[in-house]
């Protein structure tokens, strides 16, 4: 089966990642993802039927522990690495619009 | 006598009778990384400084007796996905290029209690998307053994240093084979541990379900020794195993006779080179010599462990990497944007190349509603198949041995056009990591003077047999002593 995935479905997947994409790395992207996508296809061959999917890792169970307060990183260490910041807050342009 | 090229426990015999200091086997490490780096340019950053501040303090544990442990003293380098504190870490991208983590990884705090040296940060595939070292957006690394050809990867940088002797050892880091491909393409030992061993905290995440720290070293002893001191468990990371971690060169030297070495059918098929295809006869000779038992056994989904393992990887790639957002750290291209998201959309188009864009793309896609089931949950379950494989031939051998790669190291720019035919070099390595099974990579000869590199695949958490299975090859062959000339 051959799958051809268009640019409109590339810029779709991009914004989903929050992409910014140009029409013309669409382009790109879309001939090499129709060729990966058809090389994965090939896991339509393997009979799954009552296979349960591997869901977790070798050793995972719930790790519990108590919710107790312990020192962390500053306030002032953290925004070292902030773009922006103002008054000890990472600062963003506007997220809920006012439209 | 070249300090550069002692092992770990030769360089701690010579530390702790006070033959030579910390400080001079440090600066002798220095000042041939800028001397010969330039030409293999597998460093993204160099902490002379630092290295040369840990190196007095190591000095001054040896002299006083206390906390001496086996890595006291010793110069390493660290793959640039691991967090080291006020030491800039790049994962070779252009989003992180000027990030200084404000905390360590728990690996890094460890091998600091350790005594041992941090001499710099190697170069790799950028967020560890790669099998060259080509994808890093700084600049690549090259072969030390041929300059003109890639070092692997993604720990490429990690390899080519250890090869290269710019370190007495290296922690590089395994999502899909990243420490044992590059490691085979370099004549380098390396481990890929039991998921779960070692803490992930710190470690900037990939494929979380994946991921693997491990040591890289000239020998399977002193990869046992790295291991010992990095494995364990971590209230940071609840993947962690609990149970103890053994004394790995406890029993190294034990003999192999007697003991099951599993020879997996799939793994010897046609497309390997004929150089690499008979260093594997060669090895399976010395172990029957060794009075191994070979049997061979079948891993039948072993095809299907490339498509399985891209797809989860991009999966969980497209998850981890959404936090490289341009607000609270790494970099942020907030000219003209309108709004938050715009600033998502600049930052992360100007910030990520080509092939972390094509994965997490192809990631939110495998993901995305109407292909969920077909390929992501598809690859949950023949990734169950996959470990079942293990499992079965697990219960009629003791450790399987397989190649690396079918072939050896190729030329910069050879697979760089074709990003499928870039992930089919990957095939030999990728299963273990979707099974969680642990693999040591060992030099197992020359092709056409490249290395060869062939690897022992484990049971869960049975790394110790994998040392020992490996140290007892190096004990009669001497592929892992041989050094490029540079």
């Amino acid at each position: 089966m051959t799958q051809t995935i268009d640019t409109k479905t590339v810029k779709h997947v991009a914004f989903l990642v929050r992409l910014g994409i140009s029409e013309e790395e669409a382009q790109t992207f879309s001939g090499q993802f129709s060729s990966i996508i058809d090389y994965f296809n090939m896991l339509n061959e393997v009979d799954t039927e009552n296979v349960p999917p591997a869901s977790d890792i070798a050793n995972a169970e719930n790790v519990l522990r108590e919710d107790v307060v312990k020192p962390s990183m500053s306030r002032e260490e953290f925004l070292k690495n902030a773009p922006k910041s103002e008054r000890g807050y990472v600062k963003v342009p506007t997220v809920l619009g006012d439209e | 006598m070249q300090l550069t090229n002692l092992t770990i426990r030769e360089a701690h015999e010579l530390l702790t009778t006070k033959k030579i200091s910390s400080v001079e086997l440090t600066q002798a490490m220095l000042d041939r990384i800028h001397d010969v780096d330039k030409k293999v340019k597998s460093y993204v950053t160099v902490t002379d400084d630092l290295a040369l501040e840990q190196a007095k303090q190591a000095d001054e544990r040896i002299a006083k007796g206390e906390n001496v442990t086996p890595l006291t003293g010793i110069p390493f380098s660290m793959k640039d996905c691991i967090s080291t504190r006020d030491v800039r870490t790049t994962c070779s991208s252009k989003i992180l290029e000027n990030y200084v983590p404000q905390y360590n990884a728990t690996v890094t705090d460890k091998l600091a209690d350790s005594g041992a040296i941090l001499v710099g940060k190697t170069n790799m595939d950028e967020f560890g998307m790669g099998s060259s070292c080509e994808n890093s957006a700084l600049f690549n690394t090259h072969n030390p053994w041929d300059l003109t050809r890639v070092p692997g990867g993604s720990s490429g940088g990690a390899a080519a240093a250890m090869s290269a002797s710019l370190c007495s050892f290296s922690i590089g880091e395994d999502t899909g084979g990243s420490v044992r491909m590059p490691a085979g393409f370099t004549n380098v030992t390396g481990i890929k541990p039991t998921y779960g061993r070692v803490s992930r905290y710190g470690l900037i995440a990939l494929a979380s379900s994946f991921d693997c720290i491990g040591p890289m070293t000239r020998d399977a002893y002193d990869c046992a020794t790295v291991l010992e001191h990095i494995a364990g468990h971590d209230p940071h990371d609840s993947t962690t195993y609990n149970s103890p971690v053994p004394n790995y060169t406890a029993n190294i030297n034990k003999p192999v006779k007697g003991m099951k070495l599993g020879i997996p059918k799939e793994y010897f098929v046609a497309g390997m080179e004929a150089g690499v295809e008979s260093a594997m006869q060669e090895a399976i000779r010395t172990y029957e010599k060794l009075g191994m038992e070979i049997h061979e056994v079948s891993l039948p989904h072993t095809k299907y462990g490339l498509p399985v393992y891209y797809l989860l990887l991009f999966a969980e790639a497209s998850a981890n990497l959404a936090r490289m957002d341009g607000t609270r750290f790494g970099l942020s291209v907030s000219d003209g944007a309108k709004d938050v998201i715009d600033i998502y959309l600049k930052t992360r188009h100007e910030g990520f190349g080509d092939e972390v864009k094509r994965r997490i793309m192809l990631g939110a896609y495998a993901l995305s509603a109407g292909y969920y089931d077909a390929y992501y949950l598809k690859a949950q379950k023949v990734r169950t198949l996959l470990r079942r494989d293990f499992e079965t031939a697990f219960s009629k051998v003791d450790i399987l041995l397989a190649p690396t790669c079918p072939t050896t190291a190729f030329k910069l720019g050879e697979k760089t056009s074709d990003p499928l035919e870039m992930y089919l070099s990957d095939i030999y390595v990728v299963a273990t990591n979707p099974a969680g099974v642990p693999a040591i990579a060992l030099p197992a000869g020359f092709s056409n003077n490249m290395p060869v590199g062939m690897q022992l695949i484990g049971k869960h958490l049975d790394e110790a047999t994998l040392f020992q299975v490996g140290h007892a090859y190096q004990q009669v062959t001497d592929w892992h002593k041989q050094t490029p000339s540079l």
